[in-house]
């Protein structure tokens, strides 16, 4: 009966995807299909027809709430990539839309791998969604796996900080993570860099709880004047930028890895500038 | 005489697959507790005990090229000191006698298993991921203690060419471990909001890939994985049953008294592998040995149920 149930909403909503998208998606998606097995996951678990459907809502969002502008999709090169972005808005709906572009304007489409903290696999729901729309635990050994199979891989390298940025910190990068570059170095991957515009004020937060944070297990609470980290309707704007090439030792000293993480923040910084300026208003 | 093949745990559901598979290809000699049901006449079966000094005998006497050892019991009923000791002296001696016996070539089978589910794992481990088992289920160290005195024989003593296999969950239709178990049950519980990738093998294929093992080329630790993964609630799906979703919250206290109690054949650790994800890469060994299971998925899936 459940399972009945779920099945006709994932058609529903497929059908509502493809009507906002106009039309059929099966055969411009057939390459996304390949590495599925007749229950119709690939090995990690990612399901094209589940995504599809996942997606209408965050596609609907897209198209009519953030009213998103994407700027530069064709810089992004084919077969493995590193994008890397700016991250923040308490939800990581910044993530969802880059992934919405790249699915649903790109051609050909690609469904981005995003890395999730390590406490998504624990949580209920949450995780099987995850999973089921091709997100994936950040580990080395998943990130080389599936850029060796050509992914396009979204890693937001300012973590949970990023997300959970206050008011007073928008559009301030926060500390970077190396491993990204390592991995860039050791797989010689393309790094293409994002900036999000518009996110960053989607869910102005004012205080951190860092202790409830603690006693519930999430890397951060902050608190919004709501209360609910629930997103405004701002305009958002994403730039892609050209890819960049980085050589060199994977196994270096952090102080030689920074030196080309800067390279990637200062092209995402100059990014967010480049966007504010030209923005009108946060919400149009 | 041919120089024979010795196989411990011979009388289990897996040793009596395998031993129907080898006999026809190499002298075989069983040892096991148990008794052999249904033994084919060319099999020189031991009723005996791993630990006991008549064990010995059977090496000291006759002429043994390999060993597969796989009497290696898991039963969360029985007391942890037997437990432990039927597994680790066990091995212990056997490790022993191959070294001084002249024995080529030793499998051992072990489990993927010995990594244990958590939410941090990555979707595949490979063969160096840490046994990280125990730091959740503490029932399953001494399955990771003989995986690990395999693992220092292989490098300590290089005269016996040794190779472990991690087989993922082994099903059957006549299978009684864990998983087996859980995915014939009536009326399975799942973890409301938890539906891990699932990796299978048919037992068959197992004994297969044992018997693959004796080959030369092999060497080292094997993660041994069967027709691939497939979500848990796909598994059900195509065993035409529907699990009764559980808050994770309440199905552990409810599971650990259902099991104090008798009432359920699983301690509430083994909720950790429908939770979590503990799947393996079997590369290497696919590498090394041109791998292929036989079984597909529906076949491996839908033999729990005797088909």
């Amino acid at each position: 009966m459940l399972e009945r149930l779920g099945d006709d909403v994932v058609r529903g909503l497929k059908r509502w995807t493809e009507a906002m998208v106009g039309g059929p998606l099966d055969e411009k998606m057939a390459a996304l299909r390949r590495s599925e097995n007749e229950y119709g996951v690939d090995p990690f678990g990612f399901n094209l027809d589940y995504a599809l459907a996942a997606i209408a809502p965050l596609l609907w969002l897209y198209k009519h709430y953030h009213r998103v502008e994407v700027f530069g999709l064709e810089k992004v090169p084919k077969g493995q990539v590193l994008l890397v972005s700016n991250h923040s808005g308490q939800l990581p709906m910044d993530a969802a839309m880059i992934g919405v572009a790249l699915l649903t304007q790109a051609t050909p489409p690609r469904a981005i791998r995003s890395m999730v903290e390590k406490w998504v696999p624990s949580l209920p729901y949450v995780s099987t969604f995850m999973a089921r729309v091709g997100q994936i635990v950040g580990t080395p050994e998943n990130c080389r796996r599936l850029l060796a199979a050509g992914e396009a891989i979204l890693v937001f390298p300012e973590g949970a900080k990023g997300i959970a940025k206050l008011w007073s910190q928008r559009y301030q990068l926060q500390d970077f993570g190396l491993g990204f570059m390592r991995l860039a170095l050791e797989t010689k991957t393309p790094v293409v860099p994002i900036a999000v515009v518009g996110a960053e004020e989607q869910a102005p937060a004012l205080v951190n709880l860092g202790p409830v944070a603690r006693l519930l297990g999430f890397p951060a609470f902050p608190l919004t004047p709501t209360g609910l980290p629930v997103p405004l309707p701002t305009k958002y704007r994403i730039y892609f930028g050209d890819p960049l090439f980085f050589t060199g030792r994977a196994d270096d000293e952090d102080a030689e890895l920074d030196k080309k993480v800067r390279v990637v923040k200062g092209a995402i910084q100059a990014m967010l500038e480049n966007g504010r300026r030209e923005r009108k208003h946060v919400f149009w | 005489m041919r120089p024979a093949v010795v196989v411990t745990g011979i009388s289990g559901n897996l040793g009596r697959a395998l031993a129907k598979q080898l006999h026809r290809h190499e002298r075989i000699i069983g040892i096991d507790r148990r008794p052999f049901v249904g033994k084919p006449k060319d099999i020189e079966m031991h009723q005996l005990d791993l630990r006991k000094k008549k064990a010995e005998d059977v090496f000291r006497h006759g002429d043994i090229k390999a060993v597969i050892h796989m009497g290696i019991m898991h039963d969360p009923r029985m007391s942890p000191e037997e437990h432990h000791s039927f597994n680790v002296i066990g091995t212990t001696r056997l490790l022993d006698y191959c070294a001084r016996y002249g024995v080529e070539r030793l499998v051992m089978l072990s489990s993927a298993n010995v990594y244990g589910p958590s939410p941090d794992n990555s979707n595949f481990l490979s063969e160096d991921a840490p046994l990280m088992a125990a730091s959740r289920f503490s029932g399953v160290r001494d399955l990771i203690e003989v995986d690990m005195l395999a693992h220092g024989f292989f490098w300590r003593q290089p005269s016996v060419a040794t190779v472990i296999l991690r087989p993922v969950h082994i099903v059957g239709p006549t299978i009684k471990n864990a998983p087996s178990n859980y995915l014939r049950l009536k009326y399975p519980w799942a973890l409301a909001g938890f539906d891990p990738m699932v990796q299978l093998i048919h037992v068959d294929d197992v004994a297969r890939a044992l018997i693959e093992a004796l080959r030369p080329e092999p060497k080292g630790v094997y993660n041994v994985v069967g027709p691939g993964e497939v979500p848990l609630s796909g598994i059900f799906r195509e065993l035409g049953r529907t699990a009764l979703p559980v808050p994770h919250p309440l199905a552990r206290p409810l599971l650990k008294r259902l099991f104090k109690y008798r009432l359920a054949t699983f301690p509430v650790e083994e909720l950790d592998h429908v939770q979590f994800l503990c799947a393996v890469d079997g590369s290497r060994w696919a590498q090394d040995t041109g791998w292929k299971p036989r079984c597909s998925m529906r076949e491996t899936i839908r033999s729990v149920l005797g088909e």
